[in-house]
C-alpha cells in the first residue's frame, strides 16, 4: 500500500480515455462503477471539449456483484454500439471490475458486434495513465494496421519522381500538454521540409486511418511515453525508420530537421536557414544577461523534462540545479541526463518529495507541472508549467506550442516572464538603499499576492526540510539582522539560509555581520 | 409572500399519496460517496480522511477537487498495489503502517477515517475491524472510525450520510434528566451554521448541538431528550442511526429558499412552544431580506423551464424552491435516489404534474432533455460543457453542493447561482 496525497497520473483506464477521445469513430465500452465517471469531467472541463468522451461505463452497484455484472457489460457494450454505431470498439476493466474478472473481451466477442473489438488489459494495480495511453495505442496499431499486412517490397525506398516523401506524427493525444497546438506546428514544418502527412494518430484519427500507418515512409514521434510501443512496432514490421528527437527547443528543432531530412532524403538547408525563432536573439539581447546562471528546478513526464533541461541550460543560459520525473519507464534517461547537469535526478511520484527536494535547492526558477505550480505558489517561486498533469489554464484559447521554431519563443516568454525582469533587477538593485524605496513591494507583474507568498517562505522551508537547523538554532545578531535587510528581498530567503546552513556547519552560535560574509564567500557561484 | 402560512409539516409515514416515479437503470454519471470527503475534512478540522483504494479513488479526489491547493490535505489514499492483492503483503500490516505513519507526520489529527471503496469491499477488507484495532492502539490521542464511500455502495452525498452515521455511535450519551435540545444535522458552512444558531438562540429553541461538529471535541450528546433535524436531505442512515440512539425527528423541508427555512424553522419552534409572535418577530428580517434578494432574480426566473440530472439528491428541495419562490417551471426533476417517505414534506410542495426520475440511464435522459430544450439544464460536469455546445444553457450541479445555500441570508445567492449562467448567455453576443 502506497500513501499518496495529489498523483502525477491516472490509472491506466484515463489512459485509454486520452486515446479514444483524441480519435474519431472509436468507442470505448468500460467495466467500471459509477463514480469512476468523473474522468468525463477531466475532458470536458479541463480541457473544454465540446463533446462527451466516447466512452460507456457499465456503472455496476454492489447488488449486482452477486448477480449478472456480466451481463451487465453485454448490455452496456450492445446499446453503445447501437447508439453511436462506432467503426470500432475498445473494451476494458477499471480497477474495481478488473477484481471481478468478468472478462469484457471475452463478453463483447461472445455478442458478435458486427464491428472490430479490441480488448485491452490494463492492469491498474500496477501501471499508470501514460502506460494505460501507450499500451491502448499499441494495441490499436497492431489491431487496424497489422491487418494491412506488412509488405515486403513497402520499403525498397524508390519512390516515384514527383512523390514527396511522407510520415505518420505519432503520440498526440486529448488531455496532452499543448498537443493540439504541437501537432500544428510540427505539421507545418514538415510540410515546409517538402514531407507530405499521411496519418496523423491518436488525435483526430479514425481506426480506418491507422490501416494507413504502414502506407507512410516513416515516422515521427513527439510523445515517446505514448507512442513509442507503437512506433517500435511499426519499425519492425513495416520497416519505418523513427525519427526520435523530441522538437523543443532551437537546437532540437534543428535536429529533428536534420534527421528527417536524412531520413526522408530531402535537403534539411532551407527550413534551417529561414529558422524564424526570435529565441537565439532574444537570448543574446543584454536584457538576457539577468538570466544567466539562474538556477532552475524540472520536474515533468520525461519527454518534457529533458527537453526543458536542454533549452534551460543550452538557450537560456540558466543553470539546472534539479531535474526529475515521474515517469518510471524512462527514469534512465531522465538519470542521464542529470549526470551530464553533475546533479542527481529525482525519480519520484510523490508529490511531497518533489517539494522537500524544491524547498531544499531553493531555485529561483520552477519548470514543472500544475503539481510543482502550487509549490511554487506556497514557497514564492517564480514557476512556469511545462508538463502534464495540466489544469484548465494549460489550454490556452491562443495557439502555443511547445515544439518547433514558434514554440521556442513561446518558451522564451513563458519561462522568463514570471521572472523579474533584468532592468527591473538592475534598478531595484540602484534603489534598495533608497529610504522612500520599500522593498517589500513586489514588482508589479508578481501580482499583489506576493509579499504574502514570499513571508511564507521561510515558514514551509523551516518546517519542512531544515527543522535541523532550526533546531541548532543559530541566532542572528542585530547587526547581522540589519545587514540581511541591505540584501534585495528576492534572494534574501536564500541568503538567510545559506548563512543559517553554514552557521550550522560550522558550529557559530550567533550569527554577525562576519558570518553573514563568511557564508557568502562559502556558497558565492 | 407570507411565508408562514406555508404547510404544515407532513407527519413523517403518514399517508401520502405515492408519486409516480420515473425509475430508470442504465450508466449513471454521478460521482461516488468519495467526493463528500472534499467538503467534510474542511469541515471537521482536527480530522483525516484516508481512503482505502485504488490510483482511480486518489484521482477522482483530485479531479473533483479542482485545484491542488492545500501541500498536504487532511485527506489521503492508501493505494492498494499488486503485491497486496497476491497475498505478497499483510493488508492490514500495510494498513496500519500506513496510518501509522500519517499520524506521526500529522499530529495535530484527533480523528481518523478510514473510508472504503468499490476494491476494498469487492476484496472484502474489513475496515471496521481495522478500524477499531486501530482505535486501540492510537488511542487516547486519535479515534478512529470507518464508512464506506465506494461507488458500488454510495452515490455522492450518501458518502457524507455515511460519514455521519458512523460518528452517531461515538456521540456522547445526553445527561440523565437531561433538558430537551436540538441537533442540527448535515455539514453546512460555518457562517450558515452561526446563522442558524443565531435564529436558535433568539426563539429560544435549544441548547443546539450541531453534527458534525468543527472540532471532534464538540460532538453533540444524543440521547431520548434530543430532537434532531436534517439541514440535508441525504442523511436517512444517519436519521436512522439517531433514532437508535433515542433522538427522535422534527420533519420538515429542508432549509432551501426563504419558505423551506421558514417550515424548517417553524417545525423546530412549535415543539419549543414558541409564540407565533416571537418567531414571526425574529424571522421577520431575515424573512424579509430574502424577499428582496429574490425578487431581483425572479424577474430573470420566472417562466423558465429547468430539467435536473441526477448528481446530490438536493435536486427536490432546489426544484421546490425554484417552482415556489422563483415561479420557473420544472420539467424533469431527476434524483439519484428517492426515499419518498423522508421526501415527503418536500413531494408535498412540489406542483403535481413535474416528472420525478429516480435513477439514471443517462443516454436516455439527454435524449429526453434535449427533446424538451429547457432553458436551463442542472448537471454535472462531465455533462454541461457539451450542452452548452448544444446551445443548452447549464448550472454545474456541484457547486450547490460546495456553496453556502442555506437560510433566508444565502437565497438570494442561491437565486444568483441558477440566473447567472442565463444572464451571462443573454450578454454574450459571440
Ligand atoms: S467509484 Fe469506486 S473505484 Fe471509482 S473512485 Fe469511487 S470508490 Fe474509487
Amino acid at each position: 500500500m502506497q500513501l499518496t496525497v495529489w498523483t502525477y497520473e491516472g490509472p491506466p483506464h484515463v489512459g485509454a480515455m486520452r486515446v479514444a477521445t483524441a480519435m474519431e469513430g472509436l468507442h470505448y465500452v468500460l467495466h467500471a462503477p459509477q463514480g469512476d465517471t468523473y474522468a468525463d469531467l477531466l475532458f470536458t472541463m479541463i480541457e473544454r471539449r465540446s463533446k462527451r468522451p466516447p466512452v460507456t461505463y457499465t456503472t455496476f452497484q454492489a447488488r449486482d456483484l452477486g448477480s449478472d455484472t456480466a451481463g451487465l457489460f453485454k448490455t452496456a457494450a450492445r446499446e453503445a454500439y447501437e447508439r453511436f454505431q462506432p467503426q470500432a470498439m475498445i473494451v476494458g476493466a477499471s480497477c474495481t471490475a478488473e477484481l471481478l474478472q468478468d472478462d469484457p473481451g471475452g463478453l463483447a466477442r461472445a455478442i458478435g458486434l458486427p464491428v472490430p473489438v479490441i480488448p485491452l488489459e490494463l492492469p491498474s494495480y500496477q501501471k499508470k495513465e501514460n502506460w494505460g495511453a501507450a499500451e491502448t495505442f499499441y494495441q490499436l496499431v497492431r489491431a487496424f494496421a497489422g491487418s494491412a499486412a506488412p509488405r515486403p517490397d513497402a520499403v525498397s525506398g524508390a519512390r516515384e519522381p514527383g512523390v514527396r516523401p511522407s510520415c505518420n506524427i505519432l503520440g498526440p493525444t486529448a488531455l496532452g500538454f499543448r498537443h493540439r497546438d504541437d501537432v500544428r506546428e510540427i505539421a507545418a514544418l514538415l510540410d515546409r521540409l517538402g514531407i507530405e502527412v499521411n496519418v496523423i494518430a491518436p488525435m483526430g484519427a479514425t481506426p480506418a486511418d491507422l490501416v494507413r500507418l504502414g502506407e507512410a515512409d516513416f515516422n515521427v514521434v513527439l510523445y515517446p511515453e505514448i507512442a513509442d510501443v507503437a512506433a517500435q512496432w511499426l519499425k519492425r514490421t513495416f520497416k519505418q525508420p523513427l525519427v526520435k528527437t523530441v522538437p523543443i527547443g532551437v537546437g532540437a528543432t534543428r535536429d529533428f530537421i536534420n534527421e528527417v531530412a536524412e531520413v526522408a532524403n530531402v535537403d534539411p538547408a532551407p527550413t534551417l536557414d529561414d529558422a524564424p525563432s526570435r529565441l537565439p536573439w532574444y537570448s543574446r539581447s543584454v536584457d538576457s544577461t539577468y538570466l544567466t546562471g539562474k538556477r532552475v528546478f524540472i520536474f515533468g513526464d520525461a519527454t518534457h523534462a529533458l527537453a526543458a533541461a536542454r533549452v534551460a541550460s543550452e538557450e537560456l543560459g540558466f543553470e539546472v540545479a534539479g531535474l526529475g520525473t515521474y515517469s518510471r519507464e524512462f527514469a534512465r534517461d531522465v538519470r542521464q541526463a542529470a549526470s551530464s547537469y553533475g546533479i542527481e535526478a529525482l525519480i519520484t511520484e510523490d508529490y511531497l518529495e518533489v517539494e522537500a527536494r524544491v524547498a531544499e535547492l531553493q531555485p529561483e526558477l520552477i519548470l514543472g507541472t500544475q503539481m510543482e505550480r502550487h509549490i511554487a505558489k506556497r514557497l514564492g517561486i517564480p514557476c512556469a508549467v511545462i508538463s502534464a498533469p495540466t489544469h484548465v489554464q494549460d489550454y490556452p484559447a491562443r495557439t502555443s506550442p511547445q515544439m518547433g521554431f514558434e514554440g521556442a519563443n513561446v518558451l522564451f516568454d513563458t519561462w522568463v516572464h514570471p521572472l523579474m525582469m533584468g532592468l527591473e533587477e538592475h534598478l531595484l538593485g540602484m534603489f534598495r538603499e533608497d529610504f522612500e524605496f520599500r522593498d517589500e513591494a513586489a514588482p508589479s507583474h508578481l501580482g499583489t499576492s506576493h509579499k504574502a507568498a514570499e513571508i511564507k517562505v521561510e515558514a514551509p522551508v523551516a518546517v519542512a526540510s531544515e527543522a535541523a537547523v532550526a533546531d541548532a538554532g543559530a541566532s542572528w545578531d542585530p547587526d547581522a539582522e540589519q545587514e540581511l535587510r541591505k540584501i534585495p528581498f528576492f534572494v534574501r530567503g536564500k541568503a538567510r539560509r545559506n548563512t543559517e546552513r553554514f552557521a550550522c556547519e560550522q558550529g557559530v552560535a550567533v550569527i554577525t555581520v562576519e558570518t553573514l560574509y563568511d557564508a557568502k564567500a562559502h556558497f558565492g557561484r | 409572500m407570507n411565508c408562514l402560512t406555508a404547510p404544515a409539516p407532513v407527519e413523517r409515514g403518514a399517508a401520502l399519496e405515492e408519486r409516480a416515479v420515473l425509475r430508470e437503470r442504465g450508466q449513471h454519471e454521478v460521482f461516488c460517496g468519495l467526493t463528500g470527503i472534499i467538503w467534510l475534512h474542511r469541515k471537521i478540522q482536527d480530522a483525516f480522511f484516508l481512503v482505502v483504494g485504488s490510483r482511480t479513488c486518489a484521482h477522482l479526489i483530485q479531479s473533483a477537487a479542482g485545484v491542488m491547493i492545500f501541500a498536504e490535505p487532511r485527506f489521503g489514499t492508501a493505494i492498494i498495489e499488486e503485491r497486496d492483492l497476491a497475498g505478497l503483503a499483510d493488508m492490514n500490516a500495510e494498513l496500519d503502517r500506513a496510518v501509522t505513519s500519517l499520524l506521526e507526520r500529522r499530529p495535530e489529527i484527533k480523528i481518523l477515517f478510514l473510508v472504503g471503496s468499490c476494491p476494498s469491499e469487492v476484496i472484502k477488507l474489513d475496515l471496521s475491524r481495522a478500524a477499531a484495532r486501530l482505535s486501540e492502539t492510537c488511542s487516547p490521542d486519535v479515534r478512529v472510525f470507518s464508512y464506506s464511500g465506494s461507488g458500488i455502495e454510495t452515490t455522492f452525498t450518501q458518502g457524507e450520510d455515511a460519514c455521519l452515521a458512523a460518528l452517531v455511535p461515538a456521540l456522547p450519551q445526553e445527561p440523565v434528566a437531561a433538558e430537551a435540545s436540538l441537533m442540527v444535522v448535515g455539514a453546512l458552512p460555518d457562517v450558515v451554521e452561526d446563522q442558524f444558531r443565531r435564529l436558535f438562540d433568539a426563539l429560544g429553541v435549544g441548547p443546539v448541538g450541531f453534527l458534525p461538529p468543527r472540532q471532534s471535541g464538540a460532538l453533540p450528546a444524543v440521547g431520548p431528550q434530543t430532537r434532531f433535524l436534517l439541514a440535508q436531505p441525504f442523511l436517512d442512515t444517519t436519521a436512522r442511526t439517531l433514532e437508535k440512539r433515542g433522538a427522535s425527528p422534527i420533519t420538515a423541508p429542508f432549509p432551501m429558499g426563504a419558505e423551506g427555512t421558514t417550515a424548517w424553522l417553524l417545525a423546530a419552534a412549535e415543539l419549543w412552544g414558541v409564540s407565533r409572535e416571537r418567531f414571526e418577530d425574529v424571522t421577520a428580517p431575515g424573512r424579509e431580506r430574502a424577499k428582496r434578494a429574490l425578487q431581483r432574480h425572479r424577474e430573470r426566473l420566472a417562466g423558465k423551464r429547468v430539467f435536473f440530472f441526477p448528481d446530490s439528491q438536493l435536486e427536490i428541495p432546489l426544484a421546490r424552491f425554484l417552482a415556489r419562490e422563483l415561479e420557473m417551471e420544472l420539467v424533469e426533476v431527476g434524483t439519484p435516489y428517492l426515499r419518498q417517505d423522508h421526501m415527503a414534506p418536500e413531494l408535498a410542495l412540489l406542483p403535481p404534474d413535474v416528472v420525478v426520475s429516480e435513477g439514471q440511464h443517462v443516454d436516455k435522459q439527454i435524449e429526453r432533455c434535449r427533446e424538451a430544450r429547457p432553458d436551463l439544464v442542472v448537471c454535472g460536469l462531465g455533462l454541461a460543457n457539451p450542452f452548452e455546445a448544444e446551445g443548452i444553457t447549464t448550472k454545474w450541479s456541484i457547486e450547490l453542493v460546495f456553496s453556502p445555500i442555506h437560510g433566508y441570508e444565502q437565497a438570494g445567492d442561491l437565486a444568483e447561482l441558477f440566473a447567472r449562467p442565463l444572464d451571462r448567455r443573454s450578454r454574450l453576443e459571440v
